[in-house]
Order: structure tokens, then sequence, then C-alpha cells
């Protein structure tokens, strides 16, 4: 398939580990942000095929797994309500709230279903004009533009039935975030490139001068994970710590300004809590005032609800990269993707499930995770 | 932009207490995936326990009264839309029965067929169904010797649901089964994968394009047989319908306590299926079939059964994928096309609309 095997070009990865090979000299860790890179490493064996001082760590970036615990209760809640029809992207029906999932509200008769654009929720309220459509509107920066094109559309509809339930994280405060805690093992960065796609990279300049860490761009077929590798050691060997775009194809410097813009229009930016690693000060959107009428929170008065998480899995150690998913005594026994304990095994995004669906070919010769079942 | 956070709340480790195994019956439940599996072994088979629905295979195996061994199989059918490219819901009735009686090398002979109706169905689309499945039935060379129909109120059924049950003689000596997969032993598969799954999600017009795709729904019994009459080298075959070729080779590696090792670059995927699937975030492996067959032969018989597969009409596309290993057991692993290897596991639970 044209633009996508020839980024799975065995001979080409060869020729980049080798150079990866060749350049290293000492051990370094790096991490990727984005859940789906974390998924392309497992699904392709990156990480087996790396010199053993070069690591990888999974970072915080699937929106899945870092929704935070009241925003799936307000959803249940919301979707729970008779006169409600609501629109969710497919991930997030299995991820556990207290108690319940949105699976178990539409097999109790809620009215949820799986929508693969924000736009079609918009369909979707102007068809039932006689009940309240809540779409679900999280993700990272990726999925901002189209899920505020959502709200100005239902805005200039005049829709009185639609509204989202938002759940907006922004990148670059969470890795402020890793990079200030004292245990951060991170020394750089494989940065999303479908974030940058949108947001551009000059948000990470920043990051890099203050906390002294390469910040390389990067895609998510093998070539452009094992560039964004070398590129990123190199930097390192060479004492260099800078913002490099490897994934040029899509990326420019300043990023989709149309697409920021609609960010903008709708959003404004605010504090958030992360699930598994806590409060980040300025890491997420919110509504703006003038589009408030859209926000369900507000419409089905569930913004208090605040449940209290109990501490059972490591998901938070491993969304901030200080753990691995075979660290946890829980993987693969307690915690599976049909039982998740913590939302990283629930996401085909999240670290754990990648390592549980295409698993450490090491480990599932080891016993105790091959009996896992 | 400035955004330096001196101090971040860390709340240490915070997950939600694990829900409990489902009271309710959900959709992944029907996905033919682990969840699925989990509901026939904690319900059905201790309720119906007995030595033949124990084999686990897609059909019983049976003897009456000393007569030749017989292949029983029933498939219930609930897709939505019933008519999508390349099939409908009649032709998918009478070729899932027939293919799960083939594939204990059996010769299909008879059918049943039950029907559920919706009230104010047309008769006439009734009749476009019945005509399908009379087309599939002599395609196949099968007879329809028993039905039933039952009327519902309108609203307590989706259009038409058809029941299928079907009864093939095993000739004499012939073992071939989920479990009698071995170490040393080639993987076939009959064409690319992924055609029905793909056909069906478009067709019901939820992906925003339209994947120039049609359902692969074949009777496979001539396939079967003629792979049966090549070699007797053939110890499984198995039609990769929900949850794909990678949860039926999972079944396989469980059932026969052996390891399959798949080649990356030999599974063979049309384009439009393999760019829905970029598209959508799905992987192939997991996508529906209902016209292809697997068969795990003796390493020396491959290349015999190959030709008499590529000599049928559903299996010209026939290809070798991998390679049964004693390592490790129960688990099937892809080498990638750059060199590393990777657990294929199999489905987990429902993400897909129902296809079939």
């Amino acid at each position: 398939m044209k633009f996508v095997d020839e980024f799975r070009d065995p001979e080409l990865a060869r020729a980049t580990l080798s150079a990866i090979r060749k350049e290293v000299t000492e051990p370094w860790v790096l991490m990727e942000i984005c859940g789906g890179q974390t998924h392309s490493i497992m699904r392709y064996g990156l990480d087996q095929l790396l010199p053993a001082m070069v690591e990888l760590v999974h970072g915080p970036g699937c929106p899945v797994c870092v929704t935070p615990l009241e925003q799936i209760d307000k959803a249940l809640e919301i979707a729970s309500r008779p006169e409600v029809i609501f629109a969710s992207y497919g991930d997030m029906l299995r991820v556990p709230g207290s108690g319940k999932d949105l699976f178990s509200v539409h097999a109790t008769g809620g009215d949820v279903r799986v929508v693969y654009s924000p736009l079609d929720a918009v369909k979707l309220a102007q068809q039932h004009s006689q009940q309240e459509v809540v779409f679900f509107a999280i993700g990272f920066e990726t999925t901002a533009p189209a899920n505020a094109m959502a709200v100005e559309q239902a805005h200039s509809l005049g829709l009185e039935n639609f509204s989202v339930l938002v759940s907006h994280s922004r990148v670059p405060p969470a890795m402020h975030a890793i990079l200030s805690s004292p245990e951060c093992r991170v020394q750089g960065f494989l940065a999303a490139g479908h974030v940058c796609a949108v947001m551009g990279y000059w948000e990470y300049e920043p990051i890099s001068d203050q906390y002294k860490v390469p910040i390389v761009v990067t895609g998510f077929e093998p070539l452009d994970i094992l560039q964004g590798v070398l590129m990123a050691i190199r930097q390192l060997e060479q004492g260099r710590a800078e913002v490099e775009n490897a994934y040029s194809r899509a990326v420019i410097y300043d990023g989709n300004q149309h697409a920021q813009q609609l960010i903008d229009r709708v959003f404004m930016v605010c504090d958030r809590k992360w699930r598994g690693i806590g409060n980040i000060p300025s890491s997420g959107w919110c509504l703006r005032p003038e589009y408030s009428r859209f926000d369900a929170e507000l419409r089905f008065a569930v913004e208090d609800l605040a449940p209290r998480e109990s501490q059972l899995c490591i998901s938070g150690q491993i969304l901030q990269g200080l753990k691995k998913p075979l660290d946890c005594p829980a993987f693969g026994l307690q915690c599976t993707p049909e039982e998740p304990l913590g939302a990283t095994m629930v996401s085909t995004e999240g670290a754990c499930a990648a390592y549980f669906r295409y698993g450490d070919v090491k480990a599932v010769a080891d016993s105790s995770v091959g009996e896992r079942r | 932009m400035s955004e330096t956070i001196d101090t971040v709340t860390m709340e240490g480790a915070v997950c939600p207490v694990p829900l409990q195994p489902s009271e309710q019956i959900m959709l992944g439940h029907g996905s033919g995936g682990r969840l699925m599996h989990r509901l026939i072994e904690s319900l059905f088979l201790p309720a119906f326990d007995n030595p033949v629905l124990r084999v686990g295979n897609d059909a019983g195996r049976i003897s009456i009264q000393g007569d030749a061994p017989l292949a029983v199989s029933t498939d219930a059918h609930v897709v939505w839309p019933l008519f999508f490219p390349g099939g409908d819901i009649g032709r998918l009735a009478v070729c899932g029965t027939v293919n799960d009686v083939s594939m204990l090398g059996a010769d299909p002979r008879f059918l049943t067929a039950s029907f559920i109706l919706e009230e104010g169905v047309p008769t006439g689309l009734l009749r476009k169904v019945v005509e399908s499945m009379q087309a599939a039935a002599a395609e196949a060379g099968v007879e329809i010797i028993a039905g039933d129909t039952k009327v519902v109120e309108k609203g307590k059924a989706d259009g038409l649901y058809i029941t299928t049950a079907g009864f093939g003689t095993i000739l004499p000596g012939l073992e071939i089964g989920g479990d009698k997969a071995r170490p040393g032993d080639r993987v076939l598969l009959s064409g690319p994968i992924g055609d029905h799954g793909i056909a069906v999600l478009s067709a019901r017009g939820e992906l925003g394009f339209e994947a120039q795709v049609e359902s692969d729904v074949a009777p496979l019994n001539h396939l079967a047989s003629a792979i049966v009459s090549a070699s007797h080298g053939i110890h499984v075959l198995r039609d990769p319908t929900r949850g794909g070729v990678a949860t039926s080779l999972n079944e396989i590696a469980r059932a026969s306590q052996i390891g399959i090792v798949l080649e990356e670059g030999s599974i063979p995927v049309r384009p439009a299926v393999q760019s829905a699937c970029e598209m959508l975030g799905f992987d192939p492996l997991y996508v529906a079939n209902e016209g292809k067959l697997i068969a795990i032969v003796a390493e020396q018989e491959a290349e015999t059964v190959l030709d008499a597969m590529r000599g049928e009409r559903y299996g010209e596309e026939a290809t070798l994928i991998g390679t049964v290993t004693e390592e490790p057991p129960g688990r099937v692993l892809m080498k990638t096309l750059i060199g590393s290897h990777r657990v294929v596991d199999e489905l987990s639970g429902e993400m897909l609309p129902r296809i079939c």
C-alpha cells in the first residue's frame, strides 16, 4: 500500500538499525509520547531489535488511558439517562468507571453509539430532535480540531439538543510534569507526530531548552520510529539538545494554522487531571464561556461528581515512564483487556494492552506470563 | 509558550477497582473471541458436557449404531445489512454451516433451516433471501430437508434471522480436527483475508467511505474435498470466520498444544482491505472471512496440497503462511518482515459491528 509500505521496508529498517548501533556508546532512555508509537513498537518488535543500550519507555499519550475517572463516571451517568443518545469513539466503551463501563450501560438499555467522527454526532442530533445527543469529546491536540468543529457546527445550526462532555489534554504540559519529577529517567523524547501535525513543534523548544533534552518529532511506521530513535541518540551522543523533525512528510514548524484557530475559537486552556498521574496545570482544554450551553456537564448537572480511585495498579508509573507493564504483578493475571484494572490495559494504544496483545516474546517463553489466561 | 511547572501533584498509583466478570450478556460475548470462549467454557460446556462437545470443533463428530461417522453443525445468522456486496444473509446461512461441516473433512449433504421473521418484512425480500439460499445450496450440492418459521412482533427482531444445521458423512479413517496439528506441519491459507468483514462494514455505510470490496462468502466443501483427496497428511481444516485468522490459529494452537509461527509478508490481503484496515485501525488478521480456510498439513504434503487447492475455484490464491512449532505451546507468533517476533493474540471483545 503506497505511502505505508515504504515506511515498513525491511532493508531500510535494517540499515537504520545498524546506523543506531554504530552511534550508541552509552545507555540512553528515550520516551515515545504517543500510544500509537508504543503500539507500533510492540507490533513490529522494534524494542527487540534496538541495541540493549537504547531503552524505550512509554509515555502518557493515550487519550483513553489518561481520561480521568470522574469524566468516565460522568459519561456513565449521562449515558444512562433515557432521553440521551451518547456518542463516543469506540475505544472509550470499555474503559472502566466506578463499577461499570459504557458497554454495560448499553447492555442495560442505554443508547450508546460508536461514531467515527464528532460530526456524525452532530448529524445524530439533527436526526433525533426529541432526544439529547451527547458526544464524549476526548483526546489530545489531534482530535481537538474536529471536536471544536462539531461544537461550531452545532452552534451555527442552532442545535438545542447537542452537547459535549469534554476531556481534552495537551502534550507539552505533560512533558513538563514528567521532566520535573525527581524520579524522571527520560533523556530524550520522540514527540507525537500527529499532535505536531496540528500544533507544529514550536511549543517544544522551551522544553528542550529548559531541561536540556532532545525532542524529535516522530511518526508511527517502523521506519519513522527508528529514524526518530536514530536522531535522538545522535543528539545525545553529541551532547546536543534540540527539537528536530523526523516526520516532515506530515509536520511543519507552525503546524496547521486553521486547526489551531479553530481550537482557539472554541476551547481555552485549563488545568486538568490525568488518570494515573494527577493534576497538571494548564494541561487541558475546556469550552470557552460563549459555548458553555454545549457543555454536557452543566446541562446534566454532573460537574460535582468526584469519585476516588483505589490504589491497585501501577498505570500511573507506567504513564510516566517509571515502570513497564511487565513490572506489574497484576499484568496478565488479574488485569487483562477483558477485565482491565487500569486504563493502560483498555485502549489498543495503552502500553499494557500493547504488551498483552503483541507480547514480549521473551516473557511469553517464561511460563509465569505465558500462562496468563 | 511559558509553562513551567514547579510542583505536580502526583497521586501515585491511581486506578479503578476491577470490574466484576460481566453479569449480563454483552455484544462482545458474540464476537467469536475470548469473551465468547469464556462463556462457552463457564456456562454451556458444564451444562451440556459430553465427549463430542468437549473436542471443541465447529462441528461435532458422531456415530449412530456403527454407521459411517457424521459431522453435525449448527449456526445462527444475524448479519446486518441483510444484503451486502458479494452476498446476503441467505447465502451466508447456507455457506456458514456447509463450511463448518466440511472442516471435519466431511461431505455435507443435508441442511435444515429455521427462520425468525420480524412482522412487516416484505415477502419479496424474503423470497430473494430464499432464492439465494437455494442457489448456494445448489452450488454446494446440499439439500434443505426440514425447516421452521416463526414470526415475532415488529421491533422484536431486526428483519430476519436464519439458523441452519448441517449433516455430512465423514470418510472412514479420516481424523481431522483442531487438536491434530503437530510440530513441523505447514500452515496453508486458501486466499486473501478480511474481505467479508470489510464488505459488511462498508455496506453499513458507517465508514464514511465505500470500500470496493466484495464479501468472500462461499461454500468451501468442494475445496475441502479436493484437499482431503489430495493427501492423507491433512491434520486441521478451519474456516476463520468471526475473530479472523488470528483467533482461529489461537484456537488450534491451544487445542493442539503447539506453537504457530507466521511469516508477516506471506499473508495475502487485498489492497482495498488493507487500506480500509489502515484507516480504521484494524488488523486484517482479526477481520472475518466467510469463504477462506486454513489447512494445517504434514510438512512433506504442503506442496501437493497447495497444488490441489490452487486447482479449485475458491483456492486459486492459496499460499503457505507459517509453520507449526513445539514452542511456545498454545501461542501464535508472527515473524515480522524486519526480523523481530511478536505475539498474535486472539480477538478479545467486540469492536466490530455484527457481521455474520
